[in-house]
């Protein structure tokens, strides 16, 4: 058969045929050589590790130090930060998140020059600093699915250094319920010739259940001390302010029922932890269980604990874990993707193609909204990167399923002959007019552009852009830009929305209440909403201690959660 | 702090007959108002005593706004503020108004 083949096939000219096709693989082969004396077998002592990295790292190589949303592999991160930068310098560091200071350390001593990021957080302004400064070459911010997309095209990592609670002396690893990104960082690396280094809480006999195979796994460095985990998206209900239940309230029933929304994800902010404390008692009064609000891609949100226990979650994926809700998780397997184990499986490129193209909505809060519904959370001096919000806040034009909400949304958008017309994903913004310190968080212009004009950036930084926004909810009611037919209308409708800001206080009231009429813009008052209902009271839960009793004492929140 | 008063016209008469209420709490970033049916029926009047100097043309704006949304003709309103902001103040006005309106 092969012999056959050969015959058809027009030889190319081989007389002068040197071209490796393996160098990547030979490379693989010498680092591992290299590397070979500071381990035994896979297994490296902790001591060895510098040593380990510098035989196995070489200058300009593409390399990821798994910075998750929450998991990190911070011992190996404090190791790379140490190492010799004569001899390893001009890393190009491809991780989603940029979260330590160990991270910043790389560019600071020279042994990493570029960065492609897409979340930061926490060192939002070392960042910043290190661009100016000229100490960081950045490539780009992406959001997580683009970034991951880009290791299988052009970013491939050479090194990936990664983080897991278990490996067995083979490299097979049990990554816990914070899995996140893991697989996706292996796949890229492993099967293009590259090294991965993981460091583990523990090393044992026989792991759990194996998330990451060990052929796929060079070395293990069992760490002095846990991986660290960023508690990120607990939100304490007793933080949650009455307007917030004003706005859950408009949402629920202007936008959650009005659509029938099924499958959704939340941003992390307290407004849409407000409506996850609403469902169970004022969506309950409107009948809407089991209508909305019923299958998310979602983080696991201690605040969505009463709206899973009253019945009204059917299934959740989620990018990542939580820290505290794993016994709750293993224990509700019905809602959660668990492994045979019983512990959460999280994986979040996954949830993020779920998100864009299994949900119907998202809705989430933003720092700054402009007139023409562009919003961004970046502020003065902080680069704060993007991470999955305009991903899940964003159409998704490959889409081609339909259902009622998507339907509904695009034909809001359309005139005329709608036998075409594809329909749209629900993007909605949920945020107060003001936000901390009477800032207001309705502008003429974003903050990003002025930030991208210092920093000599050719793109401004845009965590959602106006022309996928379909709904903004303020205290003062909802705009629908879906049935806005002109730039100008659609600016009036955000500012008939923002409040007693500048933005808000500068409306044509003419041309607001012309708006009103046509249901683009609507109050409180339009929904029949009763101003006295905006009351803790309509809570499910009032404090974390409220959720631990409706978890049933399955949800342990972490030390800076507990106040009783 | 400032004191200010702001009065308004309007068209209609605020309901029930609930002679007073109280609502909210004079705390930081919150206020408290007492309201008192005591006006002829399209007069109404705000009076406003803040722990934050320099916002008066916001708080005017956010009263007038009230007077044309809440119609809360008849009624006087005492307001002892702790820095709330503007749509913390919208809000709590228009609780006070409907707590005149249901039965006592």
């Amino acid at each position: 058969m092969s012999e056959t083949l050969n015959q058809a096939v027009a030889k190319p000219d081989r007389h002068c045929d040197v071209r490796d096709w393996q160098k990547q693989r030979s490379a693989r082969h010498d680092r591992l050589t290299a590397a070979s004396r500071f381990a035994s077998g896979k297994m490296v002592p902790p001591e060895n590790v510098k040593a380990l990295l510098e035989a196995v790292i070489r200058p300009g190589d593409r390399v990821c130090l798994e910075g998750d949303n929450q998991k990190q592999a911070d011992f190996l991160a404090e190791v790379l930060a140490d190492v010799d930068p004569s001899r390893i310098h001009d890393l190009h560091i491809v991780q989603s998140g940029v979260v330590l200071q160990a991270h910043l350390d790389l560019f600071e001593r020279g042994i990493a020059r570029k960065l492609d990021f897409s979340y930061s957080g926490p060192q939002g302004a070392g960042i910043a600093r290190a661009l100016a400064a000229g100490k960081i070459e950045l490539g780009a911010i992406h959001t997580y699915i683009e970034l991951f997309a880009r290791y299988f095209v052009d970013l491939t990592p050479h090194v990936a250094l990664i983080a897991g609670v278990q490996a067995d002396r083979d490299g097979n690893l049990y990554t816990g319920p914070n899995t996140e990104d893991t697989p996706t960082i292996v796949e890229a690396t492993a099967f293009k010739s590259g090294i991965v280094i993981a460091q583990v809480n523990e090393v044992v006999d026989k792991v759990p259940r194996v998330d990451i195979p060990g052929d796929l796994v060079d070395f293990v460095v069992k760490s002095d001390k846990p991986f660290y985990v960023e508690p990120l998206f607990t939100r304490d209900p007793a933080s949650i302010t009455e307007n917030q239940i004003l706005m859950g309230m408009m949402a629920i029933k202007g936008i959650y029922a009005e659509y029938g929304v099924k499958r959704l994800n939340h941003g992390i902010g307290f407004p849409t932890a407000a409506i996850e404390l609403l469902l169970p008692t004022y969506g309950e009064r409107l009948g809407l269980k089991g209508k909305i609000a019923t299958h998310w891609a979602l983080n696991p949100h201690p605040t969505l604990i009463p709206a899973i226990e009253s019945g009204w979650v059917e299934q959740v994926h989620s990018f990542g874990s939580e820290v505290g809700m794993d016994g709750y998780m293993s224990a509700r397997s019905d809602v959660f993707f668990t492994g045979h184990d019983g512990t959460l499986r999280s994986n979040r490129m996954i949830c993020q193609a779920a998100g864009l193209y299994a949900c119907d909505m998202f809705i989430g809060s933003s720092l700054q909204i402009d007139l023409a519904g562009n919003s961004s959370t970046v502020t003065p001096g902080r680069i704060a990167g993007f991470g999955g919000a305009p991903n899940m806040g964003s159409d998704a034009h490959g889409r081609r399923h339909l259902s009622a909400p998507w339907l509904k949304a695009g034909r809001e958008a359309s005139d005329g002959d709608i036998k075409l017309t594809r329909g749209r994903k629900l993007v909605v913004q949920i945020l107060e007019t003001f936000g901390e310190k009477m800032k207001p968080n309705f502008v003429e212009t974003l903050d990003s552009v002025k930030m991208a004009e210092e920093l000599n950036l050719d793109l401004a930084p845009v965590m959602i852009y106006g022309d996928d926004v379909t709904h903004i909810v303020t205290e003062e009611g909802i705009a629908n830009l879906l049935l806005c037919r002109t730039p100008a209308e659609r600016e009036q409708a955000i500012r008939g929305v923002a409040g007693f800001t500048d933005v808000g206080r500068k409306r044509d009231h003419k041309a607001v209440e012309a708006l009103r009429q046509r249901g683009i813009i609507r109050r409180p008052e339009d929904f029949g909403i009763d101003p006295l209902d905006a009351n803790r009271q309509l809570l499910a839960a009032h404090s974390i201690a409220d959720l631990v009793t409706w978890s049933g004492g399955l949800y342990q929140p972490p030390s800076k959660f507990r106040n009783w | 702090m400032e004191h200010f008063q702001v009065n308004g016209k309007v068209n209609r008469k605020a309901g029930g007959d609930r002679h007073q209420a109280i609502t909210g709490v004079n705390a930081s970033g919150n206020l408290e108002v007492l309201v008192e049916r005591v006006l002829p029926d399209h007069e109404c009047q705000v009076n406003v005593t803040t722990a934050v100097n320099g916002f008066r043309a916001i708080w005017e704006a956010v009263i007038e706004e009230f007077f044309k949304r809440g119609a809360p003709g008849g009624l006087r309103f005492w307001i002892n503020d702790g820095g709330a902001r503007p749509d913390t103040v919208s809000l709590r006005l228009m609780q006070s108004v409907r707590l005149m309106e249901i039965e006592s």
